[in-house]
């Protein structure tokens, strides 16, 4: 494991913006999404703040009503389809699928350059349907969808080119998987982030078509008339909600598996010890994948269907928990007795466990058929789904993030700095979202300009927690700035991990590996003397 | 569980490689026209009468014959991917051409019974049955262009000579498509023209 001094050629060494577009190197592509994407996160996060800033006071006082309903459908939006799907597994995934597995590139690498320009057309076209932007939320339910006079249709056809980009880069990660590993990467010796990226994909590939001709079919009821979800041409509007919850239910697995197979590289690094249960972790991947296909049902208790439906929905809801659950015990497992040391991805990683326990924990209050009822469109939902998308997987990004800094660009970040952005987020977000916990119970419904004055200290707090919460990212972006122009140069291996992408140079070479290697051992075997791999 | 061999330049797994992306590709093709037949489900088994008689308005002739016109052209695919094994690229190269031949038969057919349909005054909007039609003949008319395309691409390069008995992936993998894109259609048929 001696540490390489990179004398190839650094993949960033090229210049000139061609280098950049027709790159072929899955690097360049990883690092192209993942500047897009906080790019979003950002723009996402200030309509965040816009819909704060208006629920401090009961009264519409800022923007209008359907101003309100702009914001709140463009943040959806923005933060759902051009951030969390994408980020971690066509930002970072991209970028360390190969490594990971010890290969010099994705099986397809002109697909996956065209798949980043499928994904920018996408994005243009979202934000030229920003002239007449939307106002019927991220569900785009009918039959509302089907009357507005917003760009239903633009939007739509823009989303349909983003869920083609992610089929594309899912694809391309099945078969990277399955025939570029290196030899002796057997599937058990495999790291979780490639378990995780694998379920990840292939939900990917299987429900992204079913959202993408379900947008088709919006697209045909506003322009021919088409009438499958009009009940007055004998439609049904239920039915959207069907094909859309079929897609954006297990596509909330793949915005967390990836993640959770972060935090699975991440706790045993700096924990020092074998990850506990490799086989669980990796199985409960595929677990979550597959039970993800059968709960979509219980986001519609309230929509008519069967009671019988229902409560068999309900049902299945409850066994997604316990995948989910088996990966988090076995990440404490992980850390019990291991000589842990805080440093920012571990602090990320930790705060990740922390968050998205509470974030399922009230999973079930709403799977289960009589609270949901209750809660249903509440503030509830909105604390419990922020806990789980931004507790979880933007917590996992972000310790994916400092993580791999050193590696994507080999300069190390201001360690002090990052804590303090930690801290801050931390603080932040808790403040801003466990308010709405609250309030939701208290019965304050979500999606409203205005609501009773009795909730008026709930949002004050919340409001606050999120002016909080904004700093620290702030905070978090200015130090990948400062540790981009002037970070000191990374070591090949800042953290003593085993996986592979470490034992290549900061900034890895184009071609990742000068020699493909031979992998004799999984990449847990902290602990012990030596570093067994490669 | 083992590893793959080593050397990721060798053509033999390239041609895996390829191959294994054309089926996932499929899969979610599949999906793709699930939806809509899961769409077609429901309607059926709510409304049979209104499906009962509105298909009775469909040209079954047309219909059939478009089904020997695509049958036939996967035969044609059959065809250009054993002469290509062989390493005959000018006798591909005639099988392809005429599948994508027979591909835009099948397109002009097509247009016949559209313009028929509009002719009747049905269209798209004017019932869940012809919803279903259009919707579901006009995806599979868009993947017929598509296949059409990808062919043609192949002939090009295969004028180029770039395939051989040794090296014709993208032959086998466009082939591959070609015959998806005519499941597909064989799946329309009974469930679109011949539901009495």
């Amino acid at each position: 494991m001696a540490e390489e001094s990179g004398n190839g050629r650094g993949y960033l060494a090229e210049r000139g913006w061609r280098s950049w577009a027709f790159t072929l190197d899955h690097k360049r592509v990883g690092a192209m999404y993942l500047w897009t994407t906080i790019f979003f996160f950002l723009v996402g996060g200030v309509f965040a703040l816009l819909l704060r800033l208006e629920l401090l006071s009961p009264q519409a006082r800022y923007f209008s009503n359907h101003t309100y309903n702009v914001f709140f459908t463009l943040h959806g939006s923005m933060m759902i389809f051009l951030f969390i799907i994408p980020a971690i597994p066509s930002g970072l995934g991209n970028f360390f699928i190969p490594l990971h597995i010890g290969a010099r590139d994705v099986a397809f690498p002109r697909l996956n350059i065209a798949s980043y320009w499928v994904f920018a057309a996408g994005f243009l076209v979202i934000i030229g349907s920003l002239v007449a932007p939307m106002d019927t939320g991220w569900t785009f339910y009918t039959p509302y969808s089907a009357k507005s006079t917003s760009a239903v249709t633009t939007l739509s056809f823009g989303l349909f080119l983003i869920g083609m980009s992610s089929i594309l880069t899912g694809l391309n990660f099945i078969v990277t998987i399955h025939k570029m590993r290196a030899p002796g990467m057997t599937w058990h010796r495999l790291p979780l982030f490639i378990w995780g990226m694998y379920a990840t994909s292939i939900i990917q590939v299987i429900a992204t078509p079913v959202i993408g001709v379900t947008f088709l079919l919006l697209v045909a009821e506003r322009v021919f008339g088409v009438g499958f979800f009009d009940p007055s041409k004998g439609g049904d509007p239920v039915l959207f909600q069907h094909f859309f919850w079929f897609y954006s239910h297990p596509v909330v697995y793949v915005m967390i598996l990836p993640a959770m197979g972060i935090i699975s590289e991440v706790i045993p690094v700096f924990s020092r010890k074998p990850i506990f249960g490799y086989n669980a972790i990796a199985y409960s991947s595929l677990a979550i994948a597959f039970l993800g296909f059968l709960v979509w049902g219980h986001h519609m208790f309230t929509s008519g269907m069967s009671p019988l439906a229902n409560a068999i929905f309900s049902f299945l809801t409850f066994f997604v928990a316990v995948p989910t659950a088996v990966k988090v015990f076995n990440w404490i497992a992980t850390l019990y007795k291991g000589s842990i040391t805080f440093e920012s991805p571990m602090l990320y990683a930790l705060t990740f466990i922390f968050l998205f326990i509470v974030g399922g924990l009230t999973g079930p209050f709403l799977g289960a058929l009589a609270t949901n009822v209750q809660l249903h469109d509440t503030y509830f939902v909105v604390a419990h789904f922020h806990y789980t998308m931004m507790g979880g997987t933007v917590m996992g990004f972000f310790a994916g993030l400092h993580y791999w800094f050193p590696k994507m660009t080999g300069k190390m970040l201001n360690e002090k700095v990052a804590r303090a952005a930690w801290a801050l987020i931390f603080v932040g977000f808790n403040v801003t979202f466990f308010t709405m916990f609250i309030v939701g119970v208290r019965g304050m419904p979500r999606r409203y300009a205005e609501y009773l004055p009795k909730y008026q200290v709930e949002n004050v707090i919340s409001t606050i927690g999120a002016a909080v919460l904004a700093l620290g990212i702030l905070v978090m972006c200015w130090n990948f700035l400062q540790g981009l122009r002037k970070g000191p140069p990374a070591p090949g291996n800042p953290w003593r991990a085993l996986s592979l992408e470490w034992q290549t140079p900061s900034p890895p070479d184009t071609e990742n590996f000068r020699e493909i290697p031979v992998v004799t051992d999984w990449p847990y075997s902290y602990g012990k003397p030596e570093g067994p791999v490669a | 569980m083992s590893a793959p061999t080593p050397g990721h330049g060798d053509p033999r797994v390239a041609f895996e490689t390829a191959k294994l992306g054309l089926w996932t590709f499929l899969a979610t093709e599949v999906l793709l026209f699930g939806a809509l037949f899961a769409a077609y489900t429901v309607f059926r088994v709510k409304y049979p009468a209104l499906f009962q008689s509105e298909h009775l308005k469909l040209n079954r002739v047309l219909g059939t014959l478009n089904t020997f016109v695509l049958i036939t052209s996967s035969l044609a695919v059959v065809l250009g991917v054993d002469a290509i094994r062989r390493g005959k690229a000018r006798l591909l190269e005639k099988y392809y051409a005429a599948t994508v031949l027979l591909g835009a038969v099948f397109l002009c057919v097509k247009y016949v019974e559209w313009t028929g349909e509009f002719h009747h005054g049905r269209y798209p909007g004017t019932n869940i049955f012809f919803s279903l039609y259009f919707m579901m003949t006009g995806l599979h008319g868009i993947h017929v262009i598509l296949g059409m395309g990808a062919l043609t691409y192949v002939v090009i390069l295969s004028r180029r000579g770039r395939f051989s008995g040794t090296y014709h992936t993208p032959v086998e993998v466009v082939g591959l498509y070609w015959h998806f894109v005519d499941l597909v259609w064989i799946y329309l048929l009974p469930l679109l023209y011949l539901i009495g």
